[in-house]
């Protein structure tokens, strides 16, 4: 296998292409949150970012985390460093959404509590898997040798994964002023429809912004990895 | 093939990278009790990265290393009872006295009676004086006596050497090699890397040059150190 | 199994032996908790808050800053002369190698906390009393749970270069939970609650012990086997 730095550009490629592709969903999708979504009684306009924080919060909790964990726990068997890279960008991007979600919670937040942090559940939750995320690409950072960059990687992204019910577990000490869950209930979504068709294509648009951040990720680090490889040789 | 014919190290396949460069591709090593390996090769060759993975403190990314029969992986501790290692490092604690070291070493190796072991490993070398004594307080040649002490102590059937006579005095480096001379019998195995081809040349039953990680010559030892100089350096340059 | 534990302890002790010899982290700890115990006291206002509202906070932040400061001595002392390796060599297990190293990192951070407790009690005029055998008994096991985190990153950070400051980057998300249910325990005991009111608490403690202490002991092997 020749170490040809060329091979990751349609990786790249693909990467760019979904990321933007997502982007113009999120354009979309705000302007249905402004246009198409009825106002909510209580919280007024300041609801409306509802639409990009809950979306990123769950595709950050659910999926990109997740996949790092197994990504980890694969790798520790298999040692592909393909997994390897997939971990590390899926723990990229997932803090980029956790930053999101941390950002535009307060945004919603003040205008409607008052405040603009509270230690509810889960922003708390949130919180903590960013500075877990951080601690992860900080380890990363620390450690030029591949092989034990990816071991360490695994092991802190298997310990992180066991870690999150714990913490979730600690954090609903504190009952929040979150609102309470209107679409993830036993009962049916209490929502009007245009606010739950919005919110349904939110999460379809900021998962394919992860695959395309994903992806895009992915191809730089392969580039960079192949670009070392060939200088080596 | 009897079991007493049996190789005491099968290495197949070894490979090894750290990040871009490529130490170790595919090496394969069969050595019978008795022989002496001397490996040869320039720096970066991957010879301390050879002699690493014989002593199971490196694991491979592909192919095995068995030593007297067990393979060396993380599930079978028992497989490095028959390896020793003597590195530049001495293994020791600091804090510990030379007693104390040996010790804890026969503790870990299961040896009866650690004391009278530890004691006797010691006087061996010389340095049942100094058994209170902490590694700081030797001299250079103590120190690797004392590193030569642990290494044997659980009088291992595989002794790996990385380069031992780097900084030895020639008084020093003759006990070394008495002392190797001294080891060596029909049921044990020694592997010494090495960049100097004379120091060990003796005691040595077999040798072999890594080149960019692969054998670039292997063969039993040469009667003649220097046509063999001659051809190493061919290797070196090519 | 009895071979198991004669190597865990054989190593356990040498690592104890080690460090009364240098008692460089003990001392660093146990100043360390002192002093933060002592910028506590100055940066409160007693007539604003009470000290038994405050008193639990205290306790836990000292213990875990002055925990994480004990941990790092961990694998530094196998590093002088490739010492490790010397561990490595011989025919004991990784798991094994992982609890002689817990055990004796777990007796050093129940040392800094068994001199903690007695001075947190003088500078803030707890009476503790009654709540102590279940205090006692909620360090042990908060203490238990995190020093097995912090065993696995103070293997994995000593390779780095930051080393001192990376183990409580990577370590303090794995404190919080114990830390809260610690407090959590603590406050009902420190107002006279009796042991059975904190179950609950104790229980999700000794969950994350089981929890960690079982995933470290498998995960140990992939940070030390190069």
């Amino acid at each position: 296998m020749t170490a040809d730095p060329s091979r990751a550009n349609p990786v790249i490629t693909r990467g760019m292409v979904l990321t933007v592709l997502a982007l113009a969903g999120v354009a979309a999708v705000m302007m249905l949150a402004v246009r198409y979504t009825p106002i909510e009684v209580n919280q007024g306009l300041a609801q409306k970012i509802f639409y990009i924080h809950v979306p990123s919060a769950v595709v950050a909790i659910w999926l990109a985390v997740p996949m790092t964990g197994l990504a980890s726990i694969l790798y520790l068997w298999l040692h592909d460093p393909r997994l390897d890279r997939f971990a590390a960008a899926s723990a990229e991007v997932a803090s980029v959404f956790c930053l999101v979600v941390l950002t535009t919670g307060p945004i919603w937040g003040k205008p409607i509590w008052g405040t603009w942090w509270t230690w509810d559940g889960r922003l708390t939750l949130t919180l903590f898997l960013f500075f877990l995320l951080l601690g992860y690409q900080t380890l990363r950072a620390a450690i030029r040798e591949p092989l034990e960059r990816g071991r360490f990687s695994a092991v802190l992204g298997i310990m992180g994964l066991v870690l999150i019910p714990f913490i979730h577990l600690s954090v609903y000490l504190w009952r929040g002023l979150h609102p309470k869950p209107v679409v993830l209930k036993p009962s049916e979504p209490s929502l009007p429809p245009e606010m739950l068709h919005t919110l349904l294509i939110g999460f379809a648009v900021f998962t394919v912004l992860y695959i395309g951040f994903v992806t895009l990720r992915y191809g730089i680090q392969l580039a960079q990895d192949l670009r070392e490889a060939a200088d080596a040789a | 093939m009897t079991s007493a014919d049996a190789p005491l190290v099968e290495a197949r396949g070894l490979t090894r990278s750290y990040g871009a460069v490529r130490a170790l591709r595919g090496v394969d090593l069969t050595l019978a009790a008795g022989e002496v390996l001397l490996v040869l090769g320039p720096n970066g060759a991957g010879k301390s990265t050879l002699l690493r993975s014989l002593a199971g403190l490196l694991r491979p990314q592909a192919g095995t290393v068995r030593v007297a029969g067990r393979e060396l992986n993380r599930d079978n501790p028992d497989a490095r009872r028959a390896i020793g290692l003597l590195s530049h490092q001495s293994l020791l604690y600091d804090e510990l006295t030379l007693l104390e070291n040996l010790m804890l070493a026969a503790r870990l190796y299961d040896i009866a009676d650690p004391r009278r072991v530890a004691e006797a490993a010691l006087e061996a070398q010389g340095l049942l004086d100094r058994k209170e004594s902490r590694p700081r307080q030797l001299s250079r040649g103590m120190l690797q006596r004392a590193a030569i002490a642990r290494a044997l102590l659980h009088e291992p059937r595989l002794l790996l050497l990385d380069e031992p006579f780097t900084g030895l005095d020639a008084v020093a480096a003759d006990r070394l090699r008495q002392l190797l001379a001294l080891h060596h019998s029909p049921d044990r195995a020694m592997v010494l890397v090495t960049h100097q081809a004379g120091e060990a040349w003796d005691i040595a039953t077999r040798i072999g040059v890594l080149v960019g990680g692969r054998w670039a010559y292997q063969a039993e030892r040469p009667a003649e150190l220097a046509p063999f100089h001659l051809r190493y350096q061919e290797l070196l340059h090519a | 199994m009895r071979r198991a534990l004669r190597h865990a302890l054989a190593i356990a002790g040498k690592d104890l032996r080690l460090e009364l010899r240098s008692r460089t982290s003990l001392l660093s700890a146990t100043v360390f908790a002192a002093l933060v115990l002592i910028v506590f006291n100055f940066a409160r206002d007693p007539t604003a808050v009470a000290t038994i509202d405050l008193a639990p906070s205290v306790l836990w932040v000292t213990v875990s800053f002055a925990s994480v400061v004990a941990m790092n001595r961990a694998f530094t002392v196998e590093r002088e002369n490739a010492a490790f390796d010397g561990l490595l060599l011989a025919p004991v297990s990784r798991e094994v190698l992982y609890v002689g190293k817990y055990l004796a990192n777990l007796a050093f951070v129940l040392v800094v906390e068994a001199i903690t407790l007695p001075l947190f009690v003088l500078f803030f005029n707890v009476d503790l009393g009654h709540a102590l055998p279940g205090l006692l008994l909620t360090l042990l096991l908060a203490t238990a749970g995190f020093v097995a985190v912090g065993t696995v990153f103070s293997a994995m950070v000593v390779r780095t270069r930051f080393a001192e400051l990376m183990l409580p980057i990577l370590l303090l998300p794995f404190m919080v939970p114990p830390l809260i249910y610690a407090v959590k325990t603590t406050v009902p005991l420190f107002a006279g609650r009796p042991l059975s009111d904190v179950v609950e608490g104790l229980r999700f403690l000794a969950l994350y012990d089981v929890a960690f202490i079982t995933l470290s002991v498998l995960l140990f092997s992939a940070v030390v086997d190069e």
